[in-house]
């Protein structure tokens, strides 16, 4: 088992979170998506595998790089 | 009627250009800001300033109860919305009307027939407006008649869910054969995706140029147009480089553009400054209607710079009720002007925003061929709460040639620290022969050429 980090690519904040803890994800599925100057960025499963954690939650901030949620795969 | 104080329901950069314009006519104005917003240009620029609420546009800028109360207690006799925001929001329009404010912008139900995409163009093709070919809508299971509707709206086609957007649920058709199983697979995705499983056809314009014409309507039918602009780069949707007048155009073509133009301000008795967008097919050698904004549009400066129009100082003249007619006569152009968007970016990453501190903001003195309009000073933070654009820089040359050269010594000049900026990607197209001479479509961007030029692979 490895555990995947994906991160956030901007600093913004959450606007939806699409999946729930313990949801299976196939390689590209829509996690979250989050909001920055006007723009929806999709946050997509890098790996696929299971999500054991999110660390986010609807209009949380976020910097670049922090931590939004853990794939187990 | 008459206009002592404007309240102005918008931020940054137009904010500030509005405020120019009002100080131009001994106007006063009233700012408003979001709690991210309390040190921002615009507030300190203003006559008088009202805090509409948190960061977050929902609850300011786009707040419409707070906007309408700060109104009330400003004093204010009308509104100017800028553009993006509530600036085509009839509903807000219409509340500000029925406060008795003047609202300075076209009627309320001008603002939300051309709102409706499918209902503006109906208007269009009443006005007498080609629009672009397109059938009538297919809901899942109903393929009656497709092929012969395929080979109304011509090839090479798109088949669009009704109910999609931004690219989503588009699938491209070069072959009448493959038609019905491309109907088929748009609607169960559309279906899937959106709820919504409605398709429809429409042809595909391949080498495309955005084409627009700056109109200013009277609102009983007359009006005038400030000739057109050419604003073919973008990126996202989102146009980046603007230029008037659009290059390469015949003298008969622009003719005709500015003509039907003026057949829709006459059409629906626009009010004020608007512009009707194109997509002119540089192949064919026709143009089509896209849509039209009911409002001041980020890009109005490079006409200005060419005409010598204050289009928002006539939008307030207008209001007012103090505005001397122009006659069409009366309306040339001399040289050409050229905008770039400057936004805080990574271009190499997808254009994906970067906000920050301005630690240094650094711009060339402004001259009779240079313009900067920016809302923003050196210290300022960049939030990620609003759009990414941090200013517009515009140039007049006598010639194309002349607007762009001296656009690449402006943006040379330009000195920004603390944000990524789209500045290299500006002067790489700047200096790209496709967009010097070969001039842009729509999918320039991602065509990339640009690229090669930078690293001399041309």
């Amino acid at each position: 088992m490895a555990t995947t980090n994906v991160t956030s690519e901007v600093i913004g904040t959450v606007w939806k979170v699409e999946k729930a803890k313990g949801d299976a994800v196939e390689e590209g599925d829509l996690i979250m998506i989050l909001e920055s100057m006007k723009m929806e960025i999709p946050v997509e499963a890098p790996v696929t595998g299971t999500l054991s954690e999110i660390k986010v939650a609807p209009d949380d901030s976020v910097e670049e790089d922090q931590i939004l949620c853990l794939i187990e795969s | 009627m008459s206009i002592a104080k404007v309240f102005i329901a918008n931020r940054g950069e137009i904010a500030c250009r509005i405020i120019r314009s009002c100080r131009a006519l001994d106007i006063k104005t009233v700012a408003v800001f979001s709690e991210a917003d309390a040190d921002a240009l615009h507030v300190s620029e203003a006559s008088h300033s009202l805090e509409i609420g948190p960061a977050p546009v929902a609850k300011s800028y786009l707040n419409q109860d707070a906007l309408l109360m700060a109104l009330r207690v400003s004093g204010a006799d009308a509104v100017h919305p800028g553009y993006g925001f509530l600036a085509e929001n009839a509903g807000f329009a219409a509340a500000v009307e029925n406060m008795g404010r003047i609202w300075i912008g076209p009627q309320p139900q001008t603002i939300e027939a051309m709102g409706d995409k499918e209902r503006a163009r109906e208007i269009a093709r009443a006005a007498g407006i080609p629009v672009v070919p397109g059938s009538r809508r297919f809901s899942p299971g109903d393929t009656a008649g497709l092929a012969a509707t395929g080979e109304e709206v011509g090839y090479p086609l798109l088949v669009k869910a009704a109910a999609g957007g931004g690219g989503i649920g588009m699938r491209l058709v070069d072959d009448p054969e493959n038609l019905q199983a491309q109907v088929e697979t748009t609607q169960s995705l559309a279906e899937r995706s959106f709820g919504d499983g409605t398709v429809y056809l429409e042809r595909f314009i391949a080498h495309a140029r955005h084409i627009e014409v700056q109109v200013f309507g009277f609102g009983d039918g007359r009006g005038v147009h400030y000739f057109d602009r050419d604003c073919s780069v973008q990126r996202r949707f989102q146009k980046v480089v603007e230029e008037a007048p659009a290059p390469g155009l015949a003298a008969e073509t622009r003719a005709s553009l500015c003509a039907a133009a003026l057949a829709l301000v006459a059409h629906v008795n626009y009010r004020g400054a608007g512009t009707v967008e194109f997509i002119y097919d540089r192949q064919a050698e026709v143009f089509y209607f896209l849509e039209m904004n009911t409002r001041i549009q980020v890009e109005h400066a490079v006409t200005e710079m060419i005409t010598g129009a204050d289009l928002v100082a006539a939008q307030i003249e207008l209001a007012a009720g103090n505005l001397v007619l122009p006659e069409q006569g009366d309306i040339s152009t001399d040289g050409h002007a050229i905008e770039c968007r400057i936004y805080a970016e990574r271009p190499e990453k997808k254009f994906l925003p970067s906000p920050g501190e301005l630690k240094r903001f650094d711009f060339p003195e402004e001259s009779a061929g240079l313009r900067i309009d920016t809302g923003l000073r050196q210290g300022d933070r960049i939030t990620p709460y609003y759009d990414p654009m941090i200013a517009k820089v515009i140039t007049r040359g006598q010639n194309r040639k002349d607007a762009i050269a001296h656009m690449v010594q402006a943006l040379d000049e330009i000195e920004i620290e603390g944000v990524s900026t789209n500045l290299e990607f500006l002067g790489q197209v700047l200096r790209d022969r496709v967009f010097c001479e070969d001039l842009a479509t729509t999918r320039y961007v991602d065509e990339g050429s640009y690229r090669l030029e930078a690293s001399g692979v041309s």
